[in-house]
């Protein structure tokens, strides 16, 4: 470099650019810094204290965490219900998405019409999907109940059963597979066409040009499906509290406090039982905790995420 | 396609006669194909657009039919979506929807975009850290950070019961809108920006001139996302509006409405229609940036 003719303008032309950097970076430096780096310290902070959020916060030392992790009784049901629709929700999920993916990208006639309609169900909001859901099967008045008597399937009770209510909780999520349906699809429009066409030439019947041609050049896009739908399932909560409520046909009225996961914590997840915690038992000390258990797990998911798919970090990096 | 048809045609002159004779088979075998395809489309989409047509037959039954199980209703009570209107409370429900997902997306999108840009096309130290910090930021559940963030929302500024609490932070980039358009102006080639900057516009100049329109798509597929993910929230809306009525959106004071009108399903149907409606609207209208905006997020890693 010519640092000897004019080192002083070169430096000078360095601080200008840093300055630059930085006040194109700083709604996102403020923003981190006070809505993700305070809180993160504050959560660590009150996971060691006691408060009730009138009186002053009074330091307990590890009592939080043991109390969270070893004694609180719905700590194992919500950990046992989140871990159950993480690896039930999301292989699933994923399994129908690639599913529906497969079935789009064949579909001759009417190609349009039935992308629209796979893919509608995504953009319900997640209380209305659930309301209507809850509705739908409703064992009593729902029509879906109704349907599979006429035609002599003895239903369950979905939603009102605890050993089924996860189960509809999962069949929910399959009806708003849209956003996987469109990643996958692309996906498989991106495989290049002389493979297949190699593939049978050598005689390569649908099963082996799926194993050996569609299948390695998407498992990246498969694997970024595994993992931001881990990240989102550890995050469940509308629809398993909205179909609790529900379900359980409780008037509630604004503070009125009902134990949530209906029927007998089958719906209770992790964030569910933060929000118990905090917001209606306010024991701030132990809801911090149970936040930080669910953070050391989201981090954990997120680390593996830069491993496996250095590619969300692409091209120029 | 044109691949296929370039690799066969020059075989059909040498065999003429082995060409002619698998067409019919062949033909037959893409028919079966054809059809079990669709079969299996048709059944899939029974599956998804079923509950939306059982969801508007029991909006417009009556209220006993409602409870009934019926699939057809006897009569068609449009009146069922005047009195959902009529409720106390639905109508500021739409406003406060309205300005949470109104503001939300235009603050969002002004304090994201410069962000993305410097993220996809400065180089500077610590680029690749601040990359993973903002997609950290949005790997994580927002129950980890809510607690500390409410208590200082409701004792030191006191701004609990209304949707300001979760509207402000938007004005200071989302992470989830940074890397979807960071994505985008990956994209956008070094030399529009070069060029700019030879005829003399400074960084902001190229940003709001070059980068902006080119940027468009992206920016609305952002504001697309945005605008329904607060239309969607529930759990913001139930942390900082819950105990004013006069706070709550439709996605949060829906499931309420519901628990008050303990018996009538019509009604709550009508309501949840009501509450999808603007996001179906709205995708007709701008179903290319949406599917854009999926496949950017997923694919183009």
């Amino acid at each position: 470099m010519a640092t000897l003719t004019n080192a002083p303008a070169l430096r000078r032309k360095a601080r200008r650019e840093r300055l630059r950097t930085l006040g194109f970076l700083s709604p996102w430096l403020v923003g981190f810094t006070v809505f993700f780096g305070y809180p993160l310290i504050a959560t660590v902070y009150f996971s060691f204290m006691h408060y009730n959020q009138i009186e002053a916060p009074t330091f307990v030392g590890l009592r939080n965490w043991r109390y969270v992790l070893e004694q609180m009784p719905l700590f194992g049901p919500a950990l046992w219900n989140t871990l159950w629709l993480v690896v039930v929700m999301v292989a699933l999920r994923v399994v129908f998405g690639l599913g529906i993916g497969l079935l789009v990208t064949r579909i001759k006639s009417g190609a349009g019409f039935f992308r629209t309609a796979f893919y509608l169900p995504y953009l319900a909001p997640p209380v209305a999907a659930t309301v209507a859901f809850v509705f739908l099967l409703n064992p009593g008045t729902g029509p879906v109940n109704d349907i599979l008597g006429n035609i002599g399937i003895h239903a369950p009770n979905w939603f009102n059963d605890p050993a089924w209510a996860k189960p509809s909780l999962v069949l929910l999520s399959l009806w708003g597979i849209g956003d996987l349906m469109v990643i996958f699809m692309a996906a498989l429009l991106d495989v290049p066409k002389e493979q297949y066409e190699a593939a049978e030439l050598d005689g390569a019947g649908a099963f082996h040009k799926f194993r050996y041609v569609t299948w390695p050049s998407i498992t990246p896009i498969v694997m970024f499906a595994v993992v931001t739908g881990v990240v989102q399932t550890m995050q469940y909560y509308t629809q398993a509290l909205v179909a609790g409520k529900l379900a359980s046909g409780v008037s509630i009225g604004p503070g009125s406090v009902i134990q949530p996961g209906y029927p007998d914590h089958s719906t209770l997840t992790v964030p569910q039982l933060v929000y118990s915690l905090g917001f209606q038992n306010f024991n701030t000390g132990a809801a911090c905790v149970l936040s930080l258990v669910l953070f050391a797990i989201a981090m954990a998911v997120t680390t593996l995420l830069m491993r496996k798919r250095a590619g969300l970090l692409s091209a120029e990096d | 396609m044109t691949a296929t048809t370039a690799l066969s045609a020059p075989s059909a002159p040498t065999h003429p006669a082995a060409g002619r004779s698998p067409a019919p088979a062949a033909r037959r075998r893409a028919a079966l194909h054809w059809i079990a395809v669709h079969t299996v489309a048709i059944a899939a989409a029974l599956f998804f657009i079923l509950p939306f047509v059982f969801v508007f037959l029991t909006s417009v039954m009556s209220d006993d039919q409602a409870l009934s199980g019926d699939l057809w209703p006897t009569e068609w009570n449009w009146s069922n979506y005047a009195d959902v209107f009529n409720t106390p409370g639905f109508l500021d429900w739409w406003r406060n929807s309205l300005m949470y997902a109104g503001l939300g997306t235009l603050f969002t999108v002004c304090s994201s975009i410069p962000v993305a840009y410097a993220l996809a096309k400065f180089r500077f130290r610590g680029r690749r850290t601040a990359m993973i910090m903002v997609i950290s930021t949005m790997m994580l559940p927002p129950q980890v950070i809510v607690i500390p963030m409410y208590l200082v929302w409701a004792q030191q500024l006191h701004l609990s019961g209304s949707l300001w609490p979760l509207i402000i932070p938007m004005a200071f980039g989302d992470a989830y809108s940074i890397f979807l358009l960071r994505q985008f102006l990956l994209t956008i080639p070094r030399e529009y920006l070069e060029s700019a900057k030879v005829d003399g516009s400074g960084e902001l100049g190229t940003l709001l001139r070059i980068v902006v329109p080119m940027a468009k798509p992206g920016i609305a597929a952002v504001a697309l996302f945005q605008f329904f993910y607060c239309w969607n929230d529930y759990f913001g809306p139930q942390i900082y509006a819950a105990q004013n009525p006069g706070a709550w959106t439709l996605s949060y004071g829906l499931e309420s409405f519901k628990s008050a009108h303990s018996v009538n399903w019509n009604l709550t149907m009508a309501a949840t229609l009501l509450v999808m409606a603007p996001v179906i609207i709205i995708f007709f209208f701008a179903q290319k940036a949406f599917v854009e905006g999926v496949t950017l997020t997923g694919v183009k890693g």
